[in-house]
């Protein structure tokens, strides 16, 4: 799949939004005054941003609202009301907090589940397409929950949830990796399946249908830079959860878990663009590539 | 609404005949034409007279080479459009309700006005029947000539697909595949029609019809008789030029 910058920008920074969302909503902490807003201004910043990011990647935004209506059978629908919803929740929830000093702790815990919602919906996104069975698993609405549960942690100085998040988000991230690798051969689908030409013999494309690219292969067949996967892998894993761990476990300072933050986006980022480039779509197997 | 409808009244669609179509791509020409002169926004090409021309097609023409273990190995030429799946997951992705599934006839539509042009239903085909077009940014689909087959202001003989009505092979057919009486529906039973990535339970309505077993014929070579050759000895003149010219630097031993 094509690594579209708007669309990893915006799974990693919105997810990282609604993670410190959620864990304000639970009043963990429940700051007010101007560290309130300043806790706020951050966690809007990454989510809105990261919808706005999103936004860049449509055709025809200014038809967004129409994509409202779909919830009953429409992940990205569901997704799109979840994240207003949550977002004029908190909005409330934040403006009694700061302004008022007010904690109205149920409209919290709303939000906070609101913030759930809306990265799970998100993951489904991904996880219901048949035709990236990569993407088909438990593992990836698990990991994004605990990316952005873990990240939401970090940036909230919740020390403890964080360190046990980022350890789980770890292992989901390996389980991701291992047996994410082979379920596209394992999935039954092949350039056989693809043709009905598989009982046949050995298929191979003799020649193409185009001797241009098109949208498909842009979007779907995107083979650039997986040489690198390996490596990018290791670094990925060694920003967004080692070093943040083991800063963790050291305990925080204020300079060191500047560091732990970034070097956690910086890891999301990489991990995401692994997440689309890696990710196989099986109208690959027409052309005859992966 | 993008949630799919439990039953359509038809199923309208294409068989598509492997054994006789011949590559020749007119059915790609005819429907980039036709698409391009009518129902929703023209299917755009980018840099056409460039480097590096592309456009956004409803119909392909693939080609594949089938290696069986044994024999020969067979060239097949593979037309891909849109299936019209009973159980169509790009319907079901769509955020705004611009992809349906008509109750008529089972024909898979986009409502262009209500596209945002998310991709996301070209992600969810298995078969990369939905490419974006380039200049509008909408998704662009085939449409089964929603606007030739209901059609009485054109001659009831053109009121098919326009890929079906150019096909000078005869490899694409039109017709209803609920009714089990319908041409295509006979043909599919006569041929074995069979679906493409069953696997992904998309439960498509167009058929394909598999390459028939090629004949096997003895080896039998027809001049073989005429070239044997006539004297293997010769003797006088003929001997003397075969040993002279076979002497020769380079001559045939």
């Amino acid at each position: 799949m094509h690594p579209a910058p708007s669309v990893i920008i915006f799974t990693s920074l919105s997810g990282l939004g609604f993670g410190l969302l959620f864990w304000l909503g639970l009043g963990q902490p429940a700051p007010t005054g101007w560290v309130g807003f300043g806790f706020f201004f951050i966690a809007y910043a990454l989510a809105v941003g990261g919808l706005m990011a999103s936004a860049f990647h449509l055709g025809h935004p200014e038809r967004a609202l129409k994509a409202f209506t779909q919830w009953r059978s429409s992940w990205l629908s569901r997704e799109a009301v979840a994240a207003v919803a949550t977002l004029v929740t908190m909005g409330i929830y934040a403006a009694l907090l700061v302004f008022a000093g007010i904690h109205v702790a149920p409209l919290g815990w709303i939000g906070a589940v609101g913030c759930l919602a809306t990265v799970l919906t998100t993951s489904m996104i991904y996880a219901q397409m048949k035709t990236v069975p990569r993407w088909r698993h438990w593992s990836t609405p698990a990991l994004f929950l605990a990316l952005s549960l873990g990240g939401g942690a970090l940036l909230s100085n919740n020390g403890w949830a964080a360190l046990v998040l980022l350890t789980v988000a770890a292992v989901l991230q390996l389980v991701a990796w291992f047996t994410g690798d082979t379920r596209l051969a394992r999935s039954g689908t092949d350039i056989g399946t693809a043709t009905g030409l598989g009982g046949r013999g050995a298929v191979r494309q003799f020649e193409p249908p185009h001797t241009g690219t098109n949208y498909l292969l842009r979007e779907f067949v995107h083979v650039v830079g997986r040489r690198h996967a390996q490596s990018l892998r290791v670094i990925s894993f060694g920003l967004a959860f080692v070093l943040p761990v083991l800063v963790l476990a050291l305990g925080l300072t204020h300079v060191t878990a500047a560091i732990a933050v970034l070097s956690h986006l910086a890891g999301v980022f990489a991990l995401r663009w692994l997440f689309f480039a890696q990710a196989e779509h099986v109208v690959g197997f027409y052309y005859d590539k992966r | 609404m993008t949630s799919l409808p439990s039953h359509t009244d038809k199923k309208l669609g294409l068989v598509i005949d492997l054994d006789t179509c011949v590559g020749c791509h007119a059915c790609v020409i005819a429907c980039k034409g036709w698409n391009t002169e009518n129902y929703g926004a023209p299917l755009a090409d980018t840099d056409a007279y460039g480097a590096k021309p592309e456009g956004s097609f409803l119909n392909r023409v693939h080609s594949y080479e089938v290696q069986p273990e044994t024999g020969a190995a067979q060239l097949v030429h593979f037309p891909k459009s849109c299936l019209h799946c009973d159980d169509a997951p790009c319907v079901t992705v769509c955020p705004t309700g611009a992809s349906y599934k008509r109750v008529e006839d089972g024909i898979v539509l986009v409502n262009e006005t209500d596209c945002i042009g998310c991709g996301l239903c070209a992600w969810a085909c298995p078969y990369g029947a939905r490419e974006m077009d380039p200049v509008e940014q909408v998704m662009k689909k085939c449409t089964l000539c929603v606007d030739r087959i209901y059609n009485e202001n054109i001659p009831e003989v053109d009121r098919q697909p326009a890929c079906v009505r150019t096909c000078p092979a005869g490899a694409r057919h039109f017709g209803d595949l609920a009714d089990p009486n319908s041409a295509v529906s006979q043909l599919v039973a006569e041929r074995g029609g069979m679906d493409l990535m069953p696997e992904q339970g998309t439960k498509p309505v167009n058929k394909y019809l598999p390459p028939r077993p090629k004949d096997e014929v003895p080896e039998f070579d027809v001049l073989g008789p005429y070239l044997e050759p006539v004297a293997e000895t010769g003797t006088g003149f003929v001997a003397w030029l075969d040993k002279t010219l076979s002497a020769l630097p380079g001559g045939a031993k």
